[in-house]
């Protein structure tokens, strides 16, 4: 919601002209997306460890990373897949070329999960602090800039007319990578955090 | 074999242990203080005096003396910094922790330092004291990864929960930090080809290249020994509760 609310701003403060409009939407659709999933990102961790949850999750006898994965699938399912879907609502709004729409909404696909995962390390560390939001953003966004720069350049790329496959498969190998790796970071944060 | 191993192994636990590595600071940190000033005064004073002008930029050129070490020693120091980090996690050792408390603020001026001399540069060479240059950019995404580190130690109050929380951070970092470079270099080439380029010399004839290096190792030397002696003041301050410290503090102020 935040996401549309944010991109219906965007005319307002730059004008309407679609040509302008146009040549910004592919930055302005990645970092609102950014964003928008930074706004959700803190309460992923917060509510289980308010009551207790997360302390019994990090008791429990199954590994803990298991259980931090379906919390970031989750978090993903409610907050990445709805901003892939309504992309390209945002992006007819933006006045994107049409082409260029699938390109958007599969560097979201790719993107999206990144960006959970990363952002759950964030998370984990910052769990148990009284202000831990903006330091989440901190500590988070500066990891975000390989992200941004890929999928922003894809769609610019496909707008531009060159293809973008060299960074969808940079995209693509980020996102396992960082999916592969980030749980067990993001449960060994959980587990300072908690001690 | 294995006795080479014990060998090694002992010392890893020696240099481990904050006592010991007290004492081996405490002799080593003066010769390294005194490399390092040399070799800055020597570097600076052979760079900005002595060393050619540069053939396109004049003496405005000289500020790659203070602005390449600087910006050198910025990324090395952050990955130290992140070894640090896997030694902590991994061998739970409290030295490395300490290592990373005395050097994170060292690594934070050099690269705010490197962006500084970049801007004063930028300003005679490309007309602008900013570019979102592959390199500035990549520099400014590492200062923010300092800030990172400071504010997480500084916003949680247990000492050990604290350096475990950013040497985690340290080492995810330092895994981005090539991927980051990398984005943004290829972000750079998509978007501006090449309107700034950096008019360095295709080779820098050796009067001018020989300064860069020993001011270099100069700052290197004087990270070696800022860094020992700020370790052991970490040491002091954290191990105040055992014997040796306090019987050293007491020897050194009667």
């Amino acid at each position: 919601m935040f996401f549309v609310l944010a991109v219906a701003l965007f005319p307002l403060g730059v004008g309407p002209g679609p040509e302008r409009l146009a040549e910004l939407a592919p930055g302005v659709l990645w970092v609102l997306a950014l964003l928008s999933t930074l706004l959700a990102l803190d309460g992923l961790f917060r509510r289980d460890y308010d009551d207790g949850t997360l302390e019994q999750m990090v008791l429990h006898a199954q590994p803990l990373f298991a259980g931090v994965i379906a919390k970031i699938a989750a978090h993903w399912l409610v907050t990445g897949l709805p901003l892939v879907l309504l992309s390209p609502v945002a992006a007819l709004m933006l006045n994107l070329p049409s082409e260029a729409f699938g390109t958007l909404m599969v560097t979201l696909l790719l993107g999206t999960p990144v960006l959970s995962v990363i952002g759950a390390v964030g998370a984990a560390l910052t769990v148990n602090l009284k202000r831990g939001s903006l330091l989440l953003a901190l500590i988070v966004l500066p990891l975000y800039v390989p992200v941004l720069i890929l999928g922003s350049g894809a769609v610019a790329a496909v707008v531009d007319g060159v293809g973008a496959s060299a960074q969808l498969a940079w995209m693509a190998a980020l996102a396992s990578l960082s999916i592969t790796f980030a749980p067990f970071a993001a449960a060994m944060g959980l587990k300072v955090g908690l001690e | 074999m294995s006795s080479a191993m014990n060998v090694l192994k002992s010392w890893w636990h020696r240099l481990g242990s904050p006592r010991s590595f007290y004492g081996i600071a405490g002799r080593l940190a003066p010769w390294f203080l005194g490399v390092g000033v040399l070799g800055i005064v020597v570097g600076f004073a052979w760079g900005l005096a002595f060393a050619p002008q540069d053939y396109l930029q004049g003496n405005s050129f000289r500020i790659i003396y203070v602005h390449v070490p600087t910006a050198i020693l910025a990324q090395s120091v952050y990955m130290m910094v992140g070894a640090a980090g896997l030694v902590l996690l991994v061998w739970r050792m409290k030295l490395a922790d300490m290592f990373m408390v005395a050097v994170v603020p060292f690594g934070m001026s050099m690269t705010a330092l490197a962006l500084i001399t970049g801007a004063i540069w930028g300003k005679p060479t490309w007309g602008t004291w900013w570019v979102w240059d592959a390199r500035t950019t990549s520099m400014l995404v590492l200062l923010f990864l300092y800030f990172g580190l400071m504010a997480l130690r500084q916003a949680i109050p247990r000492e050990e929960t604290a350096g475990r929380a950013c040497a985690l951070l340290a080492v995810v970092g330092t895994i981005n930090i090539p991927i980051i470079k990398y984005s943004v270099d290829w972000w750079l080439t998509l978007h501006q080809p090449s309107t700034f380029k950096l008019t360095e010399a295709p080779s820098m004839p050796p009067e001018m290249y020989l300064p860069l290096l020993v001011s270099v190792l100069g700052f290197y030397a004087l990270f070696g020994g800022l860094a020992f002696m700020r370790t052991a003041n970490v040491i002091l301050e954290r191990e105040r509760a055992t014997q040796w410290v306090q019987a050293t503090v007491r020897q050194h102020v009667q």
